[in-house]
């Protein structure tokens, strides 16, 4: 479980978080959405050390993330896999060497066990056929899924999700969030995803967060979320569903 | 705006990235020092930095020492001394062109090109995907390559000042007329191991600072495309002076 209190931060003089206080429960779904530029992917970034906050605590197993140092910011990075937007995979690197660049780099394994967990990973993700590719010759569904493999190398009990479905086609989003549902269940993580889409979010989310102007206005069920009586989560549902 | 408010504010920028600049090499080389040691990067690094450059070296060092043999020539004729042409060409390839030249070819060839790759790594964000993976991405990215350049600079300065040694030598013996004999008893008289060493001791410096500059303004690249075509002027630049002005400081306190 993760708990955020009080969370603050600042670029340039203008305040993006304003304090955030949030709970994710371990091994559900949790949603967080709000409007464009509001700090989701901000806040993300903070649950894994990768932005210090101008004030406030992040609490992961009796730790505050906020006062570890690099090196022990490491050992929890371990435990929180982070899936980029944009994939942020090594592009002189083939599918295979990025998913096995994790394995190599944290585990005493022989080259044969190396390869065949690469490949289990590759086959969850349904990514098999392309892994002597390079990202560039991937597309942005593939490319997503690679880094997802990529990132379950490390065997986190928490995956944080950039805003996994942006870019892609409606088919394509629900594929991608079923296929982190289906991990989520097959090795029991907690999904911590970054979102506008309100509709995927009642469909595959246990817990939707609602960032707006820089606090968390409200968490809730997705049946929760839809008889709020919060003005701005009222109008966020309506546009969504114009 | 008020020029003192510029020239403070640039001034403070020079100043910050000289701190950084430092930083960022002590870093580098204090992650080098604890495992994992990156053996097989640090091969692939000399690779590039060394084995990659040398033809451009041979080209840069071959014709300088032959045109250097040609100008000193011109001047030397006009007090007589045409006979110490072969020492004063080795002294000035050895002691200050060797070691300043092939550094300037590796930023053009090796620097320019570490500093785009690490800008592009910064804004398609892989270097924070190494962090999130848990590697360090100094110790990643930089030791190998800063290990890499110290041990290679001093390779490609030999090979620098033996091809153009060898580029005076021809110019004197065919060209202007010297006896060989002549030309090379100068050159072992005139050229001792301490002017030898001073050009392979800059050069290590010189492969240090020129990969940590270049390494340091692509890591810290912002700006998508732009900033990375920026960071990689500005790495060419303040690499580039910077060796010529810490040539300079170091051949004062060599002689």
């Amino acid at each position: 479980m993760i708990t955020i209190k009080e969370l603050k931060k600042s670029f340039d003089g203008f305040e993006v978080l304003k304090g955030v206080n949030l709970t994710i429960p371990e091994n559900k779904v949790t949603f967080i959405m709000g409007q464009s530029g509001t700090g989701k992917s901000v806040l993300l970034k903070h649950i894994v050390g990768l932005l210090k906050p101008d004030s406030g605590e992040i609490w992961f197993e009796n730790k505050d993330i906020t006062k570890l140092s690099e090196k022990e910011l490491q050992k929890v990075r371990r435990k929180i896999g982070f899936l980029f937007q944009e994939g942020a995979l090594f592009d002189s690197m083939t599918v295979k060497e990025n998913v096995m660049f994790p394995l190599k780099e944290h585990f005493k394994m022989s080259k044969a066990e190396m390869e065949k967990v690469t490949e289990e990973l590759l086959s969850a993700v349904d990514l098999l056929p392309a892994k002597d590719k390079y990202p560039s010759e991937l597309s942005g569904g593939m490319k997503k899924r690679a880094a997802l493999a990529r990132t379950l190398a490390l065997k986190p009990q928490i995956v944080l999700f950039d805003e996994p479905t942006t870019g892609l086609d409606p088919i394509l989003q629900v594929s991608i969030l079923e296929l982190i549902k289906n991990l989520k269940e097959k090795y029991n993580l907690t999904c911590v995803i970054v979102s506008h889409d309100l509709g995927l979010a009642f469909k595959f989310a246990d817990y939707i967060a609602f960032l707006h102007g820089g606090i968390i206005i409200e968490i809730g069920t997705p049946k929760e979320i839809k008889t709020s009586t919060h003005e701005f989560i009222k109008k966020f549902i309506k546009s969504a569903l114009l | 705006m008020n020029p003192f408010f510029l020239l403070g504010r640039g001034f403070l920028k020079i100043l910050s990235d000289c701190g950084g600049i430092f930083l960022f090499f002590l870093k580098s080389l204090i992650y080098s020092l604890s495992p994992p040691y990156r053996i097989r990067l640090l091969v692939k690094h000399m690779e590039f930095i060394g084995v990659k450059s040398w033809l451009v070296v041979i080209l840069t060092s071959l014709f300088s020492g032959m045109v250097t043999a040609y100008q000193v020539n011109i001047a030397l004729a006009k007090v007589g001394s045409q006979s110490i042409l072969g020492g004063v060409v080795a002294l000035t390839l050895t002691r200050e062109l060797g070691p300043v030249l092939t550094a300037v070819v590796v930023i053009a060839r090796a620097g320019s090109a570490i500093s785009a790759e690490l800008g592009s790594m910064r804004i398609t964000e892989q270097i924070d995907a190494l962090k999130i993976m848990a590697v360090n991405p100094i110790q990643y990215l930089m030791s190998p390559r800063l290990w890499a350049a110290i041990f290679v600079l001093p390779l490609l300065t030999a090979i620098a000042d033996l091809v153009g040694i060898a580029g005076g030598y021809f110019i004197g013996t065919f060209l202007l007329h010297i006896d060989p004999g002549l030309l090379t008893a100068r050159m072992i008289d005139m050229v001792e191991l301490k002017d030898i060493m001073s050009g392979i001791i800059k050069s290590i410096f010189f492969g240090a600072y020129l990969v940590t500059v270049c390494g340091y303004k692509g890591f810290y690249a912002s700006g998508g495309a732009e900033g990375v075509g920026k960071a990689t002027t500005e790495a060419v630049v303040i690499s580039t002076v910077g060796i010529l002005v810490s040539d300079y400081i170091l051949t004062t306190l060599f002689f």
